[in-house]
Order: C-alpha cells, then structure tokens, then sequence
C-alpha cells in the first residue's frame, strides 16, 4: 500500500482535511508520507487475530454525575475570541453559505 | 540559603527571609537576562507575576497551608491561562486569549505558585526538538547551537537555566521526558488519568497527560501532589486516591526490582548515552535494588504504532480550528474557503503532516490496516509492560538514545526527529508513569537521562527510586 501513495492521495486527505495546499507542500508531503507508510509497514507484520484493540490506555468507562445545571462561561466570554462576532446578538458569524 | 528549589523558596517565604516579591523579582529579572539568548518563553506575564506575589505576601495566615508559596512557575503554551495568551506556539493561536484556567492552573495557583509565563514549544506539541514553534527554536542551555528536545523544549530550557525552579509541560509521547533529559533536569509523565487535563490544549487525547519539569525530584512531587486527583471537569481523570508523594522520598530503594530490556538497550543507542545507563544501572544495584531482565518484544513497534495512533487522534482534535469560534480567520467568500485558507495559513508544516497522515489512516479503505492495527498492537505493547510489571517494580531505560542534537540536524527529515521519542512513547501507549533524572554527561558535557517507567497509579515508587538514584548522585546538581 505505502508504495501507491500519490500526489492524489494527498490531494483527497486534503480535501478530508480541509486543508488548502500550495502546489510546493504537496510536492513535499507526498514522499514524506509515503515514507513514513514504508516504515509503518512493519505493523502488518505483527500477528493480532483475536487481539482487541486499545482506544484508551486504562480501560476507562466513562463516569457519570448528576444531570444539574450548572453556571457555564458567559457568552461574552464565550465570543471574545471570535473573530467577527456580533456580541451584542450573541452571534458567532461566517461567510455566506448558501449562495 | 540558596533558593534554587520550590521547597527552599516556600520555607524562606515562610520565615520572611524573603518575600514573594523578591522571588518572583528575581525570577523575573533571571528571564530578562537570559531569554534573548534561550528563547525559553514566549510570553513572560511579569505584572500579573508581581500582583500574585504581592498578594500573597499580604497574607501570612494563609502561608503555612500553601505548599508552593510564591514558588514561580513557567507553563507550557499549550496550558490555557485566563487573560494570558495562549498559543501551542501556532499562528493559528497567535492571539488567542483564553476565557478560562486549566484545571492545572487553578490548583497550582490555589496552592501559592506564582505563574510567571509560558514556555516556547513544538506547534500544538507536536514535534522533538521545539524547531517546530511558529515562533522561534528554543536554544538547549548546556550548548546554544543545539536543540533542548521538545516538544517541552521551553519548559526545559527555563528550568535547566534556572530562570524558573519548575515549569509544566504535557507529555503525548515523551514531551515531558525527552527534553529533561536533554537539559540536565528531571521531567515526571504520571499515569494517564492522574492529572486532569482541561484546559490542555488537545493533541492525542488517549495519549496527552501533564507534568512537571523540575531540579529535583521532591520538587516533582511537590508539583504532582497539588495538580493530582479527579476533576468533573475531565471525566478520564481517575477517581482514585492520592498518596503523599513527598512521604514516598524514604531514599530506601532496598527490594525494589527493576526491569531491564537489554534488547532494547543493545540497539541503537549512542555509546556515550549507553555508558551513563549502565552506570546508572548499577547505582541502583548498589543502592539494593535488584536489576532483572525483561523483554517487551512489541516495543519495537512502538514508534509507527505511536505515530499512526497520535496523528488519527490529532487529526480530530485539530478540525475545531476552523476560523469560527477562536484564532486565526483567512476572509473568504463562502464558508468552505474559509476553512481551507485558515488552516493553510494558520497551521506549519508539522501539524499539517501529522493532520493528513492521521486522515489518512482514518480514511475509508485504510482504518482497518493501520488505524484498527496499530490499536490492536497497542494492547500487545501495554500487555507486555504489565506482564513485566508483574515481575519487577519499575522498567529502567534511557530517557533518549542521543543527547541533545543540533539545532537543523533532523528538521529536513521528519522519520529521523520521530526516532528520538524511541524510549518514551511506550509508556504514553500503555498510560504508565515515566519519569527522567539526570544520569550524567558526554564527553562534550551534554546531559544524558535515565528513565524509569512503573505500574499505573504507583507514582509513589516511581518517585522514590528516582529520588534515591538524585541522592546517590551529583548530576541533578550541575548547572549549565
């Protein structure tokens, strides 16, 4: 697999990504990430049938508490940081979406 | 009486030999000597240092419960700080000022420590060296044309040129741990869960965990046992109970049997960094411990498991930097342009690599080759180490397979800065308490750390022999 990693790939994880890249870093990502996938190969070699995976070190169940409200951040805490905010509706604003 | 350590500093406040004001001062007056020249800090927040302090030195009453009383602290970048930018050192976050404390913060704070600033790192914490910083390199104190590791590297750096006696870092694959070693200090990773992590700036979530860097290790201690314990705020902090720390320093290390994976250790470690391990090794035998084998045969596998694991996860993480509700906004037209052109402008070189890479493994078609894998051989790492665990207390291994390299050495090729984090990331896989002490020098007097990695939640026995082996010898002493 790392062997067919394209200019393509990069272009379509990029997209996935949300990232706009100049034409100069996919020239420089795409045989950086292959690679890394060459050298990751050695995974597959690894024998892991019947092996569950770990998606947290502990084995942590999550945790429960009583659903009672609490204070949060004030909104104009909250906006302070966003860039264009109408603060004084309590909006967030972006670009036009639909055209 | 020197007031080189966080408990020195508390007891002179205490007998008013000297005032929290005088301390921070000096601190303060440390930073602006030396920073043009380290580039520890990014931001050094000197006025609300002094109105801390000076608040604490109008209430005595309060300093005998105050365990860090007016001890200054650095911060990682990456540890939000209301009303004090915070920027994991990306343009991204450039301006970007925190309506909130992390959990950390509060604590430390609560308990008498003076935050002074925050320490330069690798973007978003991600990278080796701290060459990653959007802003500047860091520089390492013991020789200014090499790098101090990372991503911590600021953290090291400020506590290594004792500008600051401790400083936090956060730890996703040996952040903490690696730049210790490399700056001659000590640097604690606790076990995952052990320490809240709101307010941390997410990298790898399963991964991340905060720390102290520090002299000594009582000073980690210290550091731990206010930060440590359950937070609402953090529902993977652990509900468990928090030892004294600082009672475990008994410098009794007699019975305690320590693990050695010589096939590990056989293999690619630099000569001078392998001498001072095995020295260091021996200390410890004499101390009366018992030094027995161990193999932890899927570590070899540890750094592509940790880097296919840590960009999936960083991946996710880092989509919240869309322009919308915080940092850098590129204008656009539509809405979609404005992601793509903000997170071009907005993210280096690094991050964007480690974003696509983790895409990709999450991408339909590849999950299950490299994503589902790497998790599966995840369980045969942490399975390993308990099962070593099970035989010995603690699992000895250098810190670093090199000391600190050159400042550009490894920037041209990520696979070989991602090498540096050999020895460190197995203990983030498997969620363990890892802590590095200075074990000695190269010949050019470079510093070169000893790690020691225990059984999750036994931070105290990790902490005992570390404080032990500083007792035995004079490495946690010398200055750069």
């Amino acid at each position: 697999m790392p062997g067919d990693f394209t200019r393509a790939d990069v272009e379509r994880i990029a997209r996935l990504a949300r990232l706009e890249l100049t034409e100069h870093e996919k020239d420089l990502i795409t045989p950086q990430l292959s690679s890394f996938l060459a050298y990751a190969e050695q995974v597959q070699a690894v024998v892991t049938a019947g092996v569950p995976p770990t998606s947290h070190p502990l084995g942590a169940t999550g945790s429960w508490r009583d659903d009672v409200a609490r204070p949060s951040l004030p909104r104009e805490d909250a906006l302070s940081q966003a860039p264009e905010a109408d603060v004084a509706n309590g909006l967030f604003k972006v670009p036009r979406v639909l055209g | 009486m020197a007031l080189d350590t966080a408990r020195e500093i508390s007891d002179a406040i205490r007998a008013s030999t000297t005032s929290a004001t005088d301390v921070c001062q000096a601190a303060l007056d440390r930073i602006r000597a030396q920073n043009d020249t380290i580039h520890a800090f990014h931001t050094v927040s000197a006025d609300l240092a002094l109105s801390q302090a000076a608040a604490l030195d109008a209430r005595p009453d309060d300093w005998p419960q105050l365990p860090l009383l007016g001890v200054p602290i650095a911060l990682k970048d990456n540890l939000c700080t209301r009303g004090v930018t915070t920027t994991a050192c990306s343009r991204i976050l450039e301006h970007y000022t925190p309506p909130y404390d992390a959990t950390v913060v509060q604590r430390l704070v609560a308990a008498g420590a003076v935050v002074v600033g925050k320490t330069n790192c690798d973007e978003f914490a991600m990278g080796s060296s701290t060459e990653n910083s959007a802003f500047v390199p860091t520089r390492n104190p013991w020789s200014l044309d090499r790098t101090p590791g990372g991503s911590s590297g600021g953290s090291a750096a400020a506590v290594a040129a004792r500008m600051v006696p401790i400083a936090l870092g956060s730890d996703t694959g040996g952040s903490i741990r690696q730049p210790a070693s490399m700056c001659g200090i000590v640097g604690f990773k606790p076990t995952y869960g052990r320490v809240s992590r709101y307010g941390l700036l997410a990298f790898a979530s399963s991964l991340d965990q905060i720390g102290p860097l520090s002299t000594t290790v009582a000073d980690a201690a210290a550091t731990l046992q206010v930060m440590a314990g359950a937070d609402p705020s953090d529902a993977t902090s652990a509900a468990v109970p928090v030892p004294d720390y600082l009672a475990a320093l008994t410098g009794d290390i007699r019975n305690v049997r320590i693990g050695v994976p010589r096939a590990l250790v056989n293999e690619g470690v630099d000569p001078e960094v392998r001498t001072t391990f095995e020295a260091s090794v021996d200390i410890l035998r004499q101390q009366g411990a018992t030094i027995v084998d161990v193999a932890l045969p899927h570590s070899a596998h540890a750094i592509p498991v940790y880097y296919l694991v840590a960009t999936a996860e960083a991946s996710s993480n880092l989509a919240r930097y869309d322009g919308v509700r915080y940092g850098l906004r590129v204008p656009a037209d539509t809405l979609g342009e404005m992601y793509d052109r903000t997170r071009d402008a907005g993210f280096g070189a690094e991050v964007k690599r480690r974003i696509l890479l983790g895409t990709y493994v999450l991408s339909a078609g590849y999950y299950d080759a490299y994503y589902l894998k790497a998790q599966q051989v995840r369980t045969l790492i942490r399975r390993d180490y308990e099962a070593a665990l099970e035989k010995t207390d603690l699992i000895a291994l250098p810190t670093s397979p090199t000391p600190a390299f050159l400042l550009g050495e490894r920037t041209s090729d990520p696979l070989q800065m991602y090498l540096a984090d050999v020895f460190t990331v197995a203990a983030n896989l498997a969620g363990l308490p890892s802590i590095s002490v200075p074990c000695g020098f190269t010949s050019t007097r470079l510093p070169c750390g000893f790690q020691l990695t225990g059984r999750a939640m036994d931070e105290a026995t990790v902490l005992r022999v570390a404080d032990a082996f500083e007792r035995a010898t004079p490495y946690s002493r010398q200055k750069p």
